[in-house]
């Protein structure tokens, strides 16, 4: 297990490195820099020359490069062009409310895909089994900005139910119903898409494993169906963990679409204003810290399959 | 009875006269931008025109601010923490400013000619501490031709022009004043600063949430007592979506959402809500390139261009939010002049002028041209664009579009028309305004080509140029009027650009919305608004 460990954590740095250099010239590929489009178009040249010089701009690559790793080492992602704020501070803010969406839509997401996928796989053939395939399907394949709008036109525009956009308060964990009640639409939203995913897999890993000798030994053994899933979904697990981890990965990242169509202040809507506004310094650090998440939560879902499933380990 | 009922009853009747009484202080307006964050609150806003609009001068004054009472004409100058103005007799660089008495900043210090001379060195005086690189980028943007500065008395100060420049009281409203006390007490940062800001302005800046809302609040104090804002408290929002914004009108989140989707408008309208629609100093135009061997160095194709695009279906298609545009300014300005031509729909006109050019629908002129796919007062750009295209086609143009991102257009727009930042296009798609009269300097004089300016088109005529610099040194604003129209008459009798429509500022809001009336400027007053 340790040798195991210690291989992925090597491959982890390596990736790391590769996420670097890709966060920080990606950005330098489009035309444009944020001075651009901080300044008015009506800007002299002298003045937005002079910005660039200030923030460094001007300088050869590999020593912009440079000089971000090295502050990057530090925890320090450097300042917005645009704002002047701290990145490292201003993203932390973001990924918190990010994460009062993802955390809850993964939950949800992932309760109801296993369920489904479960049942459905139990009842194969049967109509059960149509209906929550046709669901997962739906989750999967419908674009969720328009399942965003159709829902706030329904629950917001016409019954008047609920918030149209926003976070109602200031940002971060909810701290009223109010504010709960924001979070209901944008929740529902992005747990579609887990669900369909999750559902299906779990369906078809389910129906595989069924189609093995051992749950028919189990029952031969006089094992009470209960009983009898729990072996299925053991054996199930570890691939529906992997998808799991991709998926958490997906909603951390923030949805920029769901976000934009919610008002969301999150790291989606972060990383789409910084796009927008060629925002270099924000653009960078949220590339690579949300990659680098990406990249953890992925070590962890492995280290995770490792543990139920010895098979991994070798 | 007992006592504990009698109690509850006097609290019962309490309540219901707050609740009876709640419209005098609850009132709140909740608006809905068009920006993507919230522009910087420390008195230099971010985010263009918008910025300026709710979070510069509804909190901070200028020396000079905008006048937001004559509704009928281009919004014009007020005195605002100056009294009054004037270019020294002797010294046509000098200006000289008397400073308003017994005004207070929100933080209750007094606003003094030390405040003004700490506030010009935030700006411009990089060794100051002061010195706030982002609002001098933004300031300096404008307020280039602005020099030095000293105090003659403690109620007098004089501001230099680089050159003499008569348009420069209407550069001084970008200036706007905060209190050196407020930003010492911030810890010397303007970050900090920021969070709790003061001005002079007639709401006070009382709540800051990043990323999500900025709350107002109503400045009792305001010395201009006509101007002591009605509403309680403004609460505005950035909703860069233009369904979101439509959403949160309609579930009555917001009060007021700017520029909802022009195809909205009719059932807005139907259900009860407001649309406000007025002219403010904007241009939707195609900037021609001219320099040598582009299409539109030929004034007769630049000429048939602006007869062959039917206006009227333009501005139909946009559900009548926006007007024809027969100049940069509109026909019914002072600046208008009179230009010897009118551009109508006259295909009949355009083919002919076009066949002396040497091309016709069988023998069809290619130009490309830049678009954005969205931007400040780009307005529909897509659909909008393919509408000419389409009406322009029987006529021999063959419009080839350059799709580029917002940001992608402004870089163009800095550098000359030939530089490989134009991607090689013929003309530029890209909104303009003219808020102050300076623009027609800005937009045609020869001196202004990229880099040294934006007249990205390098249209070049002397006799414009000649006026452009009689009005700079004229200091009586009706001779300089007259110069300008005269100027802005040989650029529409040029055919500088393709005029095609003026946008009419949409917005929308509910209607227990009152009182507010739209000036002609791209800022508005929200003092005289209510909420019932």
């Amino acid at each position: 297990m340790a040798r195991f460990v210690a291989f992925r954590l090597c491959h982890t740095v390596l990736i790391l490195f590769g996420v670097s250099v890709v966060a920080f010239g990606l950005i330098h590929l489009i035309p444009g820099n944020p001075l651009d489009i901080l300044l008015p178009p009506e800007a002299p040249k002298a003045v937005v020359d002079q910005l660039r010089a200030e923030f460094g701009f001007d300088k050869p690559l590999h020593v912009q490069y440079l000089a971000w790793v090295g502050r990057v080492l530090t925890g320090n992602l450097g300042t917005s062009v645009f704002t002047g704020l701290q990145v490292t501070h201003e993203l932390l803010s973001a990924l918190g409310n990010t994460l009062v969406l993802a955390v809850p839509a993964a939950l949800l997401g992932f309760t109801l895909g296993t369920t489904f996928g479960t049942v459905a796989a139990f009842n194969h053939g049967r109509p059960l089994d149509k209906v929550f395939s046709v669901i997962a399907i739906l989750g999967l394949s419908m674009p969720h900005y328009w399942l965003g709008i159709a829902l706030v036109i329904v629950f917001a525009v016409l019954w008047n139910a609920l918030p149209a956009a926003g976070m109602g308060g200031t940002g971060g964990l909810p701290t009223s119903w109010e504010e709960i009640q924001h979070m209901i639409l944008p929740v529902v939203t992005l747990s579609m898409i887990p669900m369909g995913v999750i559902g299906r897999m779990v369906r078809s890993t389910v129906l595989e494993i069924l189609s093995h000798e051992f749950p028919t030994g189990l029952r031969a053994k006089g094992l009470r169906s209960r009983q009898i899933v729990f072996h299925v979904l053991k054996n199930a697990a570890p691939p529906a963990l992997a998808v799991m981890g991709l998926q958490l990965g997906y909603l951390l990242g923030g949805s920029i679409l769901v976000e934009t169509v919610f008002n969301w202040p999150g790291s989606g809507q972060f990383m789409n204003l910084a796009i927008f506004r060629r925002d270099i310094p924000v653009l960078q650090g949220t590339v690579l810290v949300l990659a680098s998440l990406f990249v953890v939560i992925n070590l962890l879902v492995d280290l995770v399959q490792a543990l139920i499933d010895p098979r991994m380990r070798r | 009875m007992t006592s504990r009922t009698i109690r509850g009853v006097l609290a019962a009747a309490f309540l219901l006269s707050l609740v009876a009484s709640a419209p005098s202080f609850g009132q709140t307006l909740r608006i809905a931008m068009t920006a993507a964050d919230l522009p910087t609150t420390s008195g230099i806003p971010n985010n263009g025109g918008e910025g300026y609009r709710f979070l510069g001068f509804p909190a901070f004054d200028g020396l000079i601010d905008w006048d937001f009472t004559h509704t009928d004409e281009i919004a014009g100058l007020t005195p605002g923490l100056a009294t009054s103005w004037k270019i020294d007799d002797n010294d046509h660089t000098r200006w000289i400013f008397t400073l308003r008495d017994g005004v207070k900043f929100h933080d209750g210090t007094d606003f003094t000619a030390d405040a003004v001379i700490w506030n010009l060195r935030r700006l411009y005086d990089e060794k100051s501490p002061q010195f706030d690189p982002a609002a001098s980028a933004i300031v300096r943007s404008f307020v280039y031709m602005l020099d030095r500065w000293e105090q003659i008395d403690p109620r007098t100060i004089a501001i230099h022009t680089k050159t003499p420049f008569s348009f420069f009281p209407s550069m001084v409203p970008n200036i706007l004043m905060v209190s050196p006390t407020q930003w010492e007490k911030s810890g010397r940062s303007w970050t900090e600063f920021a969070k709790q800001p003061a001005g002079t302005g007639p709401f006070r800046i009382t709540r800051v949430a990043p990323g999500q809302f900025v709350e107002m609040t109503r400045n009792e104090a305001y010395w201009d007592k006509l101007r002591i804002p009605k509403l309680q408290k403004m609460v505005v929002i950035p909703m860069p979506e233009a369904t979101t914004r439509l959403a949160a009108l309609r579930s009555g989140q917001v009060d007021w959402i700017e520029v909802p989707p022009p195809d909205a408008i009719p059932s807005l309208k139907a259900a009860g809500f407001q649309i406000s629609l007025w002219p403010y100093p904007h241009t939707w135009p195609y900037i021609f390139k001219m320099t040598e061997g582009s299409a539109f160095s030929d004034r007769r194709v630049r000429e048939a261009l602006n007869y062959a695009i039917d206006r009227d279906a333009i501005v139909e298609f946009l559900n009548g939010t926006a007007k024809p545009a027969y100049g940069l300014y509109p026909p019914d300005t002072p600046y208008f002049g009179a230009p010897e031509l009118r551009y109508g729909y006259d295909p009949e006109k355009a083919k002919a002028l076009l066949k002396a050019a040497g091309y016709g629908s069988d023998h069809p002129l290619k130009v490309k041209i830049m678009i954005s796919t969205s931007g400040s007062g780009q307005m529909l750009p897509l659909p909008m664009n393919e509408i000419i295209q389409q009406q322009v086609r029987p006529i021999g143009f063959d419009l080839d579009f350059d799709v580029v991102e917002w940001g992608t257009m402004l870089v163009a727009k800095r550098n000359p028309p030939t530089a490989p930042a134009g991607h090689g296009v013929d003309a530029l798609n890209n909104s303009l305004g003219f808020a102050d009269p300076g623009v027609l300097f800005r937009y045609f004089s020869s001196t202004t080509f990229p880099p040294n300016g934006i007249n990205w088109g390098n249209f070049n005529d002397q006799r414009v140029d000649a006026l452009l610099s009689k009005a700079q040194e004229t200091f009586d604003p009706a001779k300089r009027t007259e110069f300008l129209a005269q100027a802005h008459a040989l650029v529409v009798d040029e055919a500088a650009w393709l005029f095609v429509v003026h946008d009419l500022n949409p917005r929308a809001m509910s209607a227990k919305v009152k009182g507010f009336k739209p000036a002609q400027s791209w800022y508005q007053d929200f003092t005289q608004v209510t909420v019932e």
